[in-house]
């Protein structure tokens, strides 16, 4: 368990919406608690970029694209619910590791 | 928003419209159905024409909808699977691009751009040409439901910002969602996903952008998720019924706001050429007509067609039962145009061109000639093989193609084999109509059944549509059938309205007049008969007046004799008479001298008669 880089995420957003800056928050908090050291972080402004959003199938925004380790997985919505979140990564939460 | 929207098509409506479509509350789809055709009907009276139209190219659909979609807004399409929406939204797309240099984006949420571009390929569309020339963008929504969860918050600004950014690109001015309704299965959260479908019919329309969206048939309402909810500014039904194991394709308008449109149920193909609409009650009854006349090929035929033939342009029927010669009559239309050096497509739906070759070769018609001279195709096939609608598209294409002048469809019953009257008569009104439009002059045959008292019955009620009737029957009498052929009607002609028979040999086709007793019509070898009756009798007759005539030249040489012998006996007696007076005279005088002798003698005085004798 000791790859760095295990999980590749690419988070899509439309400018700088209040659910776009909830996303990025809740990401970084749930990355920090559960995946320290071992994740990486894109975010990708559709409003910017538009040309990417049909690669990875952007339907929804925000939406989280789990590209590592595969296979792929999204995650659409705000993020807000983390228990929702670690299931769509496929992350145990820590707190049922010691449990 | 309904506020808004309603606001905006009342400007170009009437005030009526406003008042009715005002709704309080309820649902617009619902309003839709159960007021528009009201509305409609007095648009169709008062033609509005402020409501822009988007031409699809579609043949006969912008005819049905006077014009095509409406501009700027968005169309919902909808039917079962396989009823061909997906085929009719690309072709809106595709000639939008090609015709009317509209580049189009196309969305699809179920099928890959590569299956897309194989299925329309059929049809003749080249969609990596028309992406290549920046005229068209394909883009492929999909969405995999295991593959997402959804936490909390979201919208669907990714497909806005993917949609406008493919418009953006060609600038495009038409749109395709092909099932929109896709994304139901995919995004659990219908709250959303209805709130964001809403924003983007609204965004498609302040974009200007005619859009065409398709939905899945539902069993309770026009769509599976109701999208007609939000897209109410003109709704079109595909339906794909099966009938004696024939499927048929139908279109409808079920509405169209602010435009009058054709409310009917129209058949509809896919073909090798796309789409084409056949709109039923052709919406115009206005084709050239000719006053040139052709022949039939048969010169006592044309004799009775007031001596010249048909009208060119016009359609004619042959009818008749088995074995009348219905074919015979149609090779001879066919060769006789031939000749003229027209072309000529013949359809025949119960016999292969080989036999239909050789079978005409027996009555001296050689049509093997005129197809190796490339002025005569035939085309057979089974009735069985398509729809009628189908054949007649497959005749639209050949008729298109070949450009013939004559067209003859042999026989044109056995194409609605299975299918009642009333279905056949608007189909085929429609082949005709095409026909007349292209200045074609049309031959069909139809087969009658049986003997047919009443043959007037069973002409598929076509009999109306057609310039000239040709009723061909058999009469049956002293053992044999013999054909007789007559005139039923001819517009525009004088034409005569007697039977006469019709009479197939090695030389081809002659008519003949029949033998019109007191009691009834002599064919065949009663009519031989009767005539050879008629041949002794005169015979018999002529004989009679010889004798006649030699008996009152002796009668008269008699009578002649008679006069000459009183002639001659008159003169004797005028001889007689003469003589008598001349013997008087001659004896008066003598008595006179003697008696003036006697008087000189005497001395007598002589005064009286010596001044008569001076005189002398």
């Amino acid at each position: 368990m000791s790859n760095p880089l295990a999980y590749e995420l690419r988070l899509y957003v439309a400018g700088q919406t209040a659910k776009s800056l909830a996303a990025c928050a809740n990401l970084q908090r749930i990355c920090e608690t559960h995946l320290a050291g071992q994740y990486r972080i894109e975010i990708i402004d559709l409003t910017k970029n538009p040309k990417l959003a049909a690669g990875d199938q952007i339907l929804a925004l925000p939406t989280l694209v789990r590209r590592l380790p595969k296979p792929v997985k999204k995650i659409i919505g705000d993020l807000s619910n983390e228990e929702r979140v670690l299931v769509g990564l496929d992350v145990r939460p820590i707190s049922a590791d010691r449990a | 928003m309904r506020w808004r929207r309603n606001n905006a098509i009342a400007c170009c409506l009437n005030v009526s419209y406003t008042r009715r479509q005002r709704p309080t509350s309820g649902d617009l789809g619902n309003i839709g159905l159960t007021t528009e055709p009201t509305i409609l009907k007095m648009k169709a009276l008062s033609p509005n024409r402020n409501l822009p139209k988007c031409a699809t190219g579609i043949a006969g659909l912008d005819e049905i909808t006077s014009g095509g979609l409406p501009a700027g807004r968005p169309t919902l399409i909808c039917g079962s699977a396989g009823s061909g929406k997906t085929m009719l939204a690309m072709e809106f797309l595709v000639r939008g691009a090609t015709q009317y240099g509209e580049p189009g984006v196309f969305m699809m949420f179920e099928e890959s751009a590569a299956e897309l571009e194989a299925n329309v390929r059929s049809l003749g569309f080249d969609l990596e040409k028309l992406a290549a020339k920046k005229q068209l963008v394909l883009d492929h929504v999909h969405i995999e439901r295991s593959e997402i969860e959804e936490t909390g918050e979201y919208d669907l600004e990714g497909l806005f910002i993917r949609l406008g950014h493919a418009v953006k690109t060609i600038g495009a001015k038409r749109v395709v969602l092909d099932t929109v309704e896709a994304l139901f299965a995919g995004l659990p959260n219908h709250a959303i996903l209805r709130a964001e479908l809403r924003r983007l019919f609204r965004w498609l329309k302040d974009q200007g952008l005619t859009a065409v969206i398709t939905g899945e048939r539902g069993e309770q309402s026009l769509t599976r998720y109701g999208l007609e909810e939000y897209v109410a500014d003109c709704v079109i039904i595909l339906d794909q019924r099966i009938q004696e194991q024939i499927s048929t394709r139908r279109l409808r308008v079920l509405k169209y706001r602010g435009s009058a449109h054709g409310t009917n149920e129209y058949p509809f193909l896919i073909g090798e050429r796309g789409i084409s609409v056949l709109p039923i009650t052709s919406l115009r009854l206005d084709h050239q007509v000719s006053t040139k006349r052709i022949p039939t090929g048969i010169a006592r035929l044309d004799e009775m067609l007031g001596g010249k033939g048909v009208f060119r342009g016009s359609s004619v029927l042959v009818s008749g039962s088995p074995g009348t010669g219905k074919s015979s009559v149609g090779a001879k239309f066919v060769e006789t145009a031939c000749r003229r050096g027209e072309r000529v497509l013949l359809f025949a739906y119960e016999e292969s061109s080989a036999q239909i070759v050789r079978n005409m070769g027996s009555i001296g018609i050689d049509l093997d000639l005129w197809m190796k001279k490339g002025l005569l195709q035939i085309h057979s096939s089974r009735p069985t093989l398509h729809g009628l609608e189908q054949h007649l598209v497959m005749m639209h294409d050949a008729v298109s193609s070949f450009q013939p002048s004559v067209v003859v469809v042999d026989p044109i019953s056995n194409l609605s084999l299975y299918r009642n009257a009333s279905e056949v008569k608007p189909t085929l009104m429609r082949l005709i109509d095409f026909l007349k439009q292209q200045q074609i002059t049309t031959l069909f045959t139809s087969l009658t059944a049986g003997g047919g008292e009443t043959p007037e019955d069973s002409q598929l009620g076509v009999s109306s549509l057609m310039d000239t009737w040709l009723l061909l029957r058999n009469v049956e009498f002293n053992g044999e059938r013999n054909r007789t052929i007559y005139v039923l009607k001819s517009r525009g002609m004088a034409h005569s309205n007697q039977v006469r028979e019709f009479v197939l040999s090695d030389k081809g086709i002659d008519l003949v007049d029949v033998y019109l007793g007191a009691e009834r019509v002599l064919t065949g070898t009663a009519r031989v008969a009767q005539e050879e009756l008629e041949r002794a009798a005169a015979a018999l007759r002529e004989e009679d007046h010889q004798r006649k005539l030699g008996q009152l030249a002796s009668r008269q040489k008699a009578i002649e004799a008679q006069i000459a012998a009183l002639r001659a006996e008159s003169e004797v007696e005028a001889a007689e008479v003469a003589f008598t007076i001349a013997r008087e005279t001659l004896q008066q005088r003598t008595t006179q001298q003697s008696t003036d002798i006697m008087a000189q003698l005497r001395g007598a005085d002589i005064t009286g008669s010596g001044r008569k004798k001076e005189k002398r």
